[in-house]
């Protein structure tokens, strides 16, 4: 089986800073993958590079097969398939809840519009707020407000999720509503890189969980091993001082 | 000094030369505001010629006054062109058209510059992480925002560009300031006749206020 996503030796730096020194990893299709690390370490940058938001300045990316990295690649039709949720959940506050699911592929014609719309209400019963189709942004929570974010990256019908620390911004009552729709997307078979804070969240659903320090990935395993025998003296410093708190 | 007589005499006049300024300004607006997108997404493409362009555009107008622009399109431009061997003239109407367009185009562009830069870059982000292009992203996403936010500055130079139209009445364009020198030749009749023209530009900003603030209202994001 060959991977799903597929990065190389990949750098980033911001004039002369150095976010991220080669970062090298596969993720195959289905697979849930947590990134942790203190801030500051460059997750999400690395999960910015993905869909190329953040552009790299070496390395190599691949995702289905498609080298993204390389310069001719047309990275509009490559970012369909590839959905992003962010910390600021960054709605269209001009938009009703419905019109900000249904702008893209309105935009794009990818089907009809009563297709589109149809599709719309589905993903709002999904997420749960069948009752707040038209409801502007501001009307709503943000915990509300994160689930239709993710009802709009859905709307794309993408293959890889892309979440940038999508509880990070909310109350704490409203963080479990929005971990359980990522839960329900795992569950389905989307592949998932997760920048979280979530450690619980890690700990249940992803398959492998990342420890970026310092901008490379400092230990890499699946969850039980991380939690509970990690190596790397830098990811007990870091697992000790995040869950000592709890 | 007898308002009321000078008001009956001066009335007709002067609705004549307020219809010639709602024209001229209104034109000189709708242009302006097409001239100013362009001038704006000129300056923020990422090609250096087309920055320039749009940074020397607006350079040159906020850096000359407003008379010396009307005086340079009426009478400067057709010279030169004669002097090329062409033979263009404006009528004072359309030299008011072109220097009003001009000059409110460019404050326009620097009023759509600052209100695209105002929305959060996390908007545009979204948008192409769905797989939307730059020009997508903007007209879809940045611009209907954009647009909402510069609302209030947009209204503030519709109102300057009113005002300045009364200075396009030096090359003979017969728009109520005109007219109303004309009158005070003939009648000496100054303090009368400028206050009547002061309330009439009073009473055409104010309703042109009050109109913008109900658009504002509405489109409250």
């Amino acid at each position: 089986m060959t991977a799903q996503i597929k990065i190389k030796n990949l750098h980033k730096s911001f004039d002369s800073l150095d976010v991220l020194k080669g970062i090298n990893l596969e993720i195959n299709k289905g697979q849930v993958v947590c990134v942790i690390g203190a801030s500051g370490s460059g997750k999400s940058t690395f999960l910015r590079c993905i869909n190329r938001l953040e552009e790299p300045t070496g390395g190599e990316i691949t995702v289905d097969d498609i080298v993204i990295t390389n310069p001719g690649v047309d990275m509009n039709k490559v970012r369909r398939h590839i959905g992003m949720v962010f910390q600021q959940f960054n709605l269209f506050p001009h938009l009703t809840a419905k019109q900000n699911i249904m702008m893209a592929p309105l935009e794009l014609k990818l089907y009809t519009k009563k297709e589109i719309e149809q599709k719309a209400i589905e993903l709002m019963e999904r997420v749960g707020l069948s009752d707040k189709l038209d409801a502007l942004p501001r009307q709503l929570s943000g915990g509300q407000q994160q689930r239709v974010a993710i009802a709009r990256a859905l709307a794309m019908e993408p293959d890889i999720m892309l979440f940038d620390e999508p509880t990070s911004a909310l109350d704490p009552e409203m963080v479990g509503e929005v971990l359980s729709v990522m839960k329900e997307l795992a569950a389905m078979g989307m592949t998932m890189v997760v920048v979280t804070h979530e450690m619980g969240f890690a700990r249940d659903v992803a398959d492998r969980v990342i420890f970026m320090d310092e901008g490379i990935i400092m230990e890499e395993a699946p969850p039980t091993e991380m939690f509970t025998a990690p190596k790397n003296p830098r990811t007990i410093e870091f697992l000790n001082k995040v869950l000592s708190v709890k | 000094m007898e308002l009321g007589r000078v008001f009956v005499e001066v009335n007709p006049l002067l609705f004549n030369g307020l219809w010639i300024t709602v024209e001229v300004t209104f034109l000189s607006l709708l242009l302006a505001f097409i001239l100013g997108l362009c001038s704006c997404f000129m300056g923020l493409s990422d090609k250096a010629p087309l920055q320039w362009i749009s940074k020397m555009y607006v350079w040159l107008i906020r850096g000359t006054p407003l008379l010396v622009q009307v005086f340079y399109v009426y009478f400067a431009i057709p010279q030169l062109f004669q002097f090329l061997g062409f033979d263009l003239r404006f009528t004072p109407f359309s030299a008011g058209v072109i220097t009003l367009t001009l000059n409110a185009g460019a404050y326009m562009s620097e009023i759509f510059r600052g209100a695209i830069n105002a929305v959060n870059p996390g908007q545009m982000e979204a948008a192409r992480s769905l797989g939307l292009s730059k020009w997508q992203a903007m007209r879809r996403v940045v611009l209907p925002q954009a647009l909402r936010i510069c609302l209030p500055s947009l209204v503030n130079q519709f109102i300057i560009t009113l005002k300045d139209s009364s200075l396009i009445s030096v090359i003979g364009l017969a728009d109520i300031m005109y007219q109303a020198k004309i009158y005070v030749g003939r009648s000496m009749e100054s303090f009368a006749t400028y206050t009547w023209v002061a309330l009439f530009y009073l009473v055409l900003i104010a309703v042109l206020t009050k109109l913008a603030n109900t658009v504002e209202r509405r489109t409250q994001i």
